[in-house]
C-alpha cells in the first residue's frame, strides 16, 4: 500500500482516538480491561501454580477472607485469589478467541451475502437466519457435549453460535457501500469480486467489525461462563468453572459468600467493561447514534 | 431473498415493490405463506442438522446412548439393529426423519421411557415459568423504557440505562446464585424467605393452598429470569420510541396543542410498541437460554432442566429430543410474531 494511504488511516486513527477520548464511559471501560489482562499476563510471573493442587492446599476448608486468604477459600482449602488469577487467563482467552471465531465467520458471510445477488447471497441469508433464530446457548450446550469437553471445542461452540448477527450487520453495510459510486467506477475499469471485496468494502466495514467484536467477546464471556456451570466445561479452571464448584458444593445455602460473589464480579466487570468500550466505539463510528445515545 | 427475518422493520419497507395495486390482504395472505415455506424449511433444517450433529458422537452410539447399563454382545447387537445402526447412513437418516415426523423421538436409557413423554411432562412448569416471566419482563421493560426515553437524557434514563447495561453483563446463572444465597438461603441477619429449589413443598396442600405453594417456589427463579430478559426490552423500547419523538407527527400532535401526556399515549406509543413487541418475540431463544441457566440453578423441574440433566449424563437420546423440540418452539414462535407484525401494522404492508 502506497505511503499516501497509510498517512491517510493515520490521521484518521488519530481523529478515532481523539473521538474515543471524549466517551467517558469507553475510557473507563478501556482502563479496566488494560487492568485485567495485565493481571492475567503477569500471573505466572507473581503466583505460584501449585496452590492451585488441591494436594497442596494450604488453608482451611471454605475459610471466610483472611490476612492471608485474601478472598477467602474453596472447599479443598485453595485460595480463591489465586483461582481467579489463574481462571482470568482462560476466561480470556476463551473470550477473545470465540469472539475471532465469530467475526471471521461473521464477516465473511456478510460480505459474501451483500456482494453476491441471487441464490448464492439467499442461502447465504437463509443459514444466517436460521442461526440468529435458535437458541444459541443450547446449540453451543449441544456443540460441547458432542464433541468433548477442551478449550478449543468450547471455543468452537461458542464461536459457532455467534456470528450471524455480525453477518446481518456486515452484509448491511456492504449493501450500503456497494451502492456508492466508486465501487461502480472500480467495476468499470475491470475489478473483480475479490478485488471490490478486500480492497473496497472490507476498509470500509472494519472499523464497525472491530466494535462489533468488542461487544461479541463480552458476550462470549458470558457464554463461556454459563457453558462451564452447565457441565460443558474446557477442563481448565475458568471463572465459569469456580462458580459450578461454588454451587456444587453448596456454597449458596452454607452462607459462603466469597466463594459466589468474588469469581462473579469479575466476570460482570470484564463484560462490562467490554461493553463499555464497544458502545463508545460504536457511538464514534456510527454517526446515526452520535447524539442520541449519550 | 426467500425469506429473511427482519429484525429492522424498516427495511421491509423500502423491499417491497409488486402488488401495490391488490387488495392488502392477498398481500399479507402471500408474506404469511412465504414465512410459513420459510419455517418449514427451518425446521427441516434443525431435523437434518440434529441427525448429523448426533453422529459426530465419538465412539459406539450403542455405547453412548446406553451408558452405564451393561450390556452382552448379543444385547448391543440387538440393540445396534433397534435403532437401525446396520442400515446404510441414508436409510437411517430416512428412519429418522420419519420417525421424528411422527413425534416419536427415541427411547432414554436413563428413565427407561420415552423422550416425547418425558418431555410432555417437564413442558407445564416450563411455560408456567417463562410465562409469567415474560410477561413481568415485558411489562415492566416497556413501561420503563418509555418512561426513560420520555426524559430523554434525565436522571431516570440514565439510571435506567446503567441498570439495564450492568444487567446484560450478568451471567442469569450467577444472578440465580445470588439470590438464591440471599433470599433463599438466607445469609447473616437476614433468614430465608424463600424455597431454594423445586416447584412445590412435600407436604403441598390441596386447591388454592396448592396454588400459593407453587407461587411462593416461583418467586426467586421469576425473579432471576425478568432481571436479566427485562433489561433488553427496556433498551429496545427506548430506542424505538426515541426514533418515534424524532417524527413529524408528534411535532404536529404537540403544535395541536394536546397533552403531553396524549402526545405519549396515543401518537408516540403505539407506533413504538410494534417493533418493540416483534424483537421481543425474535430474541425469544435469548430467553429460552435464560430458562435453562434458571431452571438449573432452581432446579426447577422444567424443559430446561432436563436438558441440564441430559448434558451431565450424558444421555444423547433426551438431548437430541429436547433440543429440537425447543429449536421448532423457538421457530414458530419467530414466524407468528412476524407475521402478527405484518398483519397489524399497515405501514408495513402498504408500503
Amino acid at each position: 500500500m502506497s505511503a499516501v494511504t497509510w498517512a491517510r488511516r493515520r490521521s484518521a486513527l488519530a481523529r478515532f482516538w481523539q473521538q474515543y477520548r471524549r466517551q467517558r464511559a469507553g475510557v473507563v471501560g478501556a482502563v479496566v480491561l488494560l487492568v485485567f489482562v495485565v493481571l492475567a499476563v503477569i500471573t505466572p510471573l507473581i503466583t505460584d501454580r501449585t496452590g492451585m493442587d488441591v494436594t497442596k492446599a494450604t488453608g482451611d476448608k471454605m475459610a471466610p477472607p483472611s490476612l492471608e486468604f485474601l478472598l477467602g477459600t474453596d472447599e479443598s482449602g485453595r485460595s480463591i485469589l489465586l483461582m481467579i488469577l489463574w481462571g482470568s487467563r482462560v476466561s480470556l482467552l476463551i473470550g477473545f478467541l470465540s469472539a475471532l471465531l465469530s467475526m471471521v465467520i461473521g464477516t465473511v458471510v456478510g460480505i459474501a451475502a451483500g456482494h453476491f445477488r441471487g441464490w448464492a447471497s439467499a442461502t447465504l441469508m437463509r443459514i444466517t437466519d436460521w442461526f440468529l433464530v435458535l437458541p444459541s446457548l443450547v446449540l453451543a450446550l449441544v456443540l460441547s457435549a458432542i464433541l468433548g469437553g477442551s478449550t478449543s471445542t468450547i471455543i468452537l461452540a461458542i464461536g459457532i453460535t455467534s456470528w450471524a448477527s455480525t453477518a446481518r450487520l456486515i452484509r448491511a453495510q456492504t449493501l450500503a457501500v456497494e451502492a456508492r459510486p466508486y465501487i461502480e467506477r472500480s467495476k468499470a475499469l475491470g475489478a473483480g469480486h475479490w478485488h471490490v471485496m478486500t480492497r473496497h468494502v472490507l476498509p470500509n466495514v472494519a472499523p464497525l467489525v472491530l466494535a462489533n467484536t468488542t461487544l461479541q467477546v463480552a458476550s462470549a464471556i458470558v457464554a463461556e461462563s454459563t457453558l462451564a456451570f452447565l457441565g460443558a466445561d474446557s477442563g481448565q479452571a475458568s471463572w465459569g468453572q469456580l462458580l459450578r464448584g461454588s454451587y456444587d458444593w453448596g456454597a449458596a445455602t452454607a452462607g459462603a459468600w466469597w466463594y459466589i460473589l468474588a469469581p462473579g464480579l469479575c466476570i460482570v466487570a470484564v463484560v462490562l467493561a467490554f461493553t463499555l468500550c464497544g458502545r463508545a466505539m460504536e457511538a464514534v463510528l456510527n454517526p446515526r447514534l452520535r447524539g442520541v445515545s449519550r | 431473498m426467500a425469506t429473511p427475518l427482519e429484525t429492522e422493520p424498516a427495511a421491509v419497507q423500502t423491499a417491497a415493490g409488486p402488488g401495490e395495486d391488490r387488495p392488502a390482504y392477498r398481500g399479507t395472505l402471500r408474506y404469511a405463506l412465504t414465512k410459513l415455506g420459510g419455517a418449514l424449511l427451518s425446521i427441516g433444517m434443525v431435523i437434518v442438522a440434529t441427525f448429523f450433529l448426533f453422529r459426530l458422537i465419538p465412539g459406539d452410539p450403542v455405547i453412548a446412548y446406553t451408558r452405564d447399563v451393561p450390556l452382552s454382545p448379543d444385547q448391543i447387537e440387538l440393540l445396534r439393529r433397534q435403532m437401525g445402526l446396520d442400515k446404510p447412513l441414508m436409510q437411517q437418516f430416512a428412519d429418522f426423519v420419519l420417525r421424528t415426523l411422527q413425534f416419536d423421538l427415541g427411547t432414554s436409557y436413563e428413565y427407561k421411557r420415552p423422550v416425547t413423554d418425558l418431555i410432555g411432562e417437564r413442558v407445564g412448569p416450563t411455560l408456567l415459568l417463562t410465562g409469567v416471566g415474560l410477561f413481568i419482563a415485558v411489562s415492566l421493560g416497556l413501561w420503563q423504557g418509555t418512561r426513560a426515553a420520555w426524559h430523554h437524557g434525565g436522571r431516570l434514563d440514565r439510571f435506567s440505562t446503567g441498570v439495564s447495561l450492568v444487567l446484560w453483563s450478568v451471567p442469569t446463572f450467577w444472578l440465580g446464585l445470588l439470590l438464591l444465597m440471599v433470599l433463599g438461603a438466607g445469609i447473616g441477619p437476614i433468614p430465608g424467605l424463600f424455597p431454594t429449589r423445586g416447584m412445590e413443598s412435600v407436604d403441598a396442600p390441596d386447591g388454592f393452598g396448592y396454588v400459593l405453594d407453587v407461587a411462593h417456589h416461583m418467586v426467586l427463579p421469576c425473579l432471576t429470569l425478568v432481571a436479566v430478559v427485562y433489561a433488553q426490552y427496556l433498551l429496545v423500547m427506548r430506542s424505538s420510541l426515541l426514533d418515534e419523538i424524532g417524527q413529524d407527527y408528534v411535532t404536529t400532535a404537540r403544535a395541536k396543542g394536546l397533552r403531553d401526556d396524549m402526545v405519549r399515549r396515543r401518537h408516540a406509543i403505539p407506533n413504538a410498541l410494534l417493533p418493540t413487541v416483534t424483537l421481543v418475540f425474535i430474541h425469544i431463544g435469548f430467553v429460552v437460554g435464560g430458562a435453562v441457566s434458571v431452571e438449573t440453578v432452581y432446579s426447577w423441574p422444567g424443559l430446561g432442566l432436563l436438558f441440564y440433566e441430559a448434558i451431565k449424563g450424558p444421555d444423547f437420546a433426551v438431548m437430541q429430543g429436547t433440543f429440537m423440540v425447543v429449536c421448532v418452539a423457538v421457530i414458530i414462535m419467530n414466524t407468528l410474531a412476524d407475521v402478527a407484525y405484518h398483519v397489524l401494522d399497515p405501514r408495513v404492508r402498504s408500503a
